[in-house]
């Protein structure tokens, strides 16, 4: 018997409708997540990225196809898949601490648990003296920690994340690279990554898909062998790097043409 | 904890001397008296120079305001009444208010967040609301009776709408996100409205109950001109029929200050109660 994936994307479609106005954001769209596996999702903007992973999420219904979870069909959102936004979503009105306890929280986890578990990604995402602080006290690093953490917290099996890093300045960005990897690997997450950079991608993920526009599908799949911990500025790194670009670009002169 | 994170802050403020700290802290406050202190002179300069009969100088209202505080200068029927009256206003002031917030909040709360009570209530409710409260006096009166009901009964009404419509406000301008977040994390439905509805309108109540108390002070005088014995209302519209500008002005001048110092106080909680957002610090 095969192993059972952990999500199953089967001829996932998705359009919306804008008053008279239909748009297709998604089209026969396919993919298999196994387990622990790190993918990124890539391409131009409007290629229906968010959209699929808002069907993952459960926030979205696809119009056609079948989202499935451990060959269960995912109906709404569920602590057992985490979102981090690309901005934040945390409550303004909680502290770290709380923000991080919601969810345990929210699913009835005895106090004492929700304070040790607490305690644990307080210290987990080095926030120990800003544990107390509101998020307007916090940088856009350090709000994306607690959002990672927040979803961690919960027990999530996958994480969805939505260009999670886009708004942070290029130092930020690559200590908190190295902090979700590091926290990838130590956890055994499924991690499914939205973002525009090809750099980005090929440092983090086991696997790299590529999406065209125009309606929105998802155009190619590309392994990534490099060993990790990957050095973005080796040649290999270079030589991934430049084949993906091409493949990208490709599709980009295939639409133009 | 907003000290602790300053006090840990790389680039800490240097300490001022206490005397420019203590310039810092008064300046403000002079400047704020500047316009009152030249209006208070100009009022006392116009009735010297016998432009008005009938209003009486800064110092006659001043002399006749410790009078109807403490009494012992004119010792008439307003001597050392202004508690009695202050006491009145303020109870169905803050009677009809508490009222009105506790009626209008979970209301508010509801027509936002529940469509079936949205579109029961809110068609009503708007239809209700263009009415002004001054309209609804002879018909109070015949409700309640001549006396503090029907006065408590417009400051009800009075409070309800800013407070009511400022909530439902907070509740449909959630962010749709935070929703989204509470319900990946495992809050849903009904759990939703206590862990996130709620706190997030928490700002727009507040605004709402401040406009409410604000109203409510304004409305009382209104509700206490006919047939209430003791109030400030009741000083206003007794120093007018007995041609005594000077009651009259010492009844303004105690509304004025009740008012301001009721605000204060629903300020300061808010800002406790708001310490999270940034628009409500200090
Ligand atoms: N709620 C919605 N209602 C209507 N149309 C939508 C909605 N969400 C997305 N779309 C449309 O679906 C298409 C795909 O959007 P999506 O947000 O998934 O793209 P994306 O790949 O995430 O783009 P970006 O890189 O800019 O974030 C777009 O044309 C967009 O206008
Ligand atoms: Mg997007």
């Amino acid at each position: 018997m095969a192993e059972i994936p952990i999500l199953d994307i089967k001829h996932v479609g998705k359009t919306y409708t804008l008053g008279d106005t239909r748009i297709e954001a998604l089209r026969d769209a396919n993919l298999t997540v196994k387990k622990g596996e790190f993918v990124c999702l890539i391409g131009a903007s409007g290629c229906g990225k968010s959209t699929l992973l808002r069907i993952v999420a459960g926030f979205e219904q696809p119009t056609t196809g079948d989202a499935l979870m451990w060959d269960k069909p995912i109906q709404g959102p569920a602590p057992d898949r985490g979102m981090v936004f690309q901005d934040y979503g945390l409550f303004p009105w909680l502290t770290v601490r709380e923000n991080i306890g919601f969810g345990p929280k929210s699913r009835g986890r005895p106090k004492s648990e929700v304070a040790e578990t607490v305690e644990r990604f307080v210290n987990l995402i080095g926030l120990t003296r800003f544990a107390d602080a509101h998020p307007h006290q916090l940088s856009g690093g350090m709000k994306q920690r607690v959002a990672i953490a927040r979803v961690l917290a919960n027990d999530a099996e996958v994480v969805l994340m939505d260009e999670p890093f886009g708004a942070l300045d290029a130092m930020t960005r690559e200590r908190l690279q190295d902090e979700l990897l590091e926290l990838w690997q130590r956890t055994g997450l499924t991690v499914l990554f939205v973002t525009h950079s090809i750099e980005e991608a090929i440092f983090l993920a086991d696997r790299v898909v590529v999406m065209e526009p125009g309606p929105g599908r998802i155009a190619s799949e590309h392994r990534i062998e490099l060993p990790r911990p990957r050095d973005v500025s080796s040649p290999e790194f270079n030589e991934v790097r430049r084949e993906l670009g091409a493949r990208l670009h490709s599709h980009h002169a295939k639409k133009a043409a | 904890m907003a000290e602790a994170l300053i006090a840990t802050a790389p680039a800490a403020v240097p300490t001022r001397s206490a005397g420019r700290r203590l310039a810092k802290r008064l300046g403000p406050i002079a400047l704020s008296l500047v316009v009152p202190l030249l209006l208070l002179l100009g009022w006392h300069l116009a009735v010297k120079a016998g432009m008005t009969r009938l209003i009486p100088s800064p110092a006659d209202v001043a002399e006749y305001m410790v009078d109807f505080a403490v009494g012992g200068i004119w010792d008439d029927a307003f001597s050392a009444t202004l508690h009695l009256h202050l006491l009145a206003s303020a109870s169905r002031v803050y009677g009809g208010f508490l009222l009105a917030a506790a009626v209008a909040v979970p209301l508010g709360l509801l027509i936002g967040r529940i469509d079936l009570v949205r579109q029961l209530l809110d068609p009503f409710l708007q239809l209700m609301r263009p009415i002004p409260v001054t309209a609804w006096l002879p018909l109070s009166m015949i409700l309640f009776g001549l006396g503090p009901k029907s006065a408590f009964f417009l400051v009800f009404l009075g409070a309800f709408y800013p407070i009511l419509l400022n909530t439902i406000f907070g509740v449909k301008n959630v962010e749709p996100r935070l929703f989204e977040a509470a319900s990946m994390l495992g809050c849903r439905g009904n759990a939703q409205f206590f862990r996130v509805v709620l706190p997030a309108a928490l700002p727009s109540i507040f605004t709402g109950l401040r406009l409410g108390l604000g109203l409510a002070w304004f409305v009382i005088v209104v509700g206490e001109m006919t047939g209430v014995p003791q109030g400030l209302g009741a000083v206003i519209m007794d120093g007018r029929t007995l041609s005594r500008t000077e009651l009259v002005i010492c009844g303004m001048i105690v509304i004025g200050i009740a008012g301001f110092v009721s605000d204060r106080v629903v300020v300061m909680l808010m800002n406790r109660a708001l310490r999270w957002s940034p628009m409500h610090r200090g």
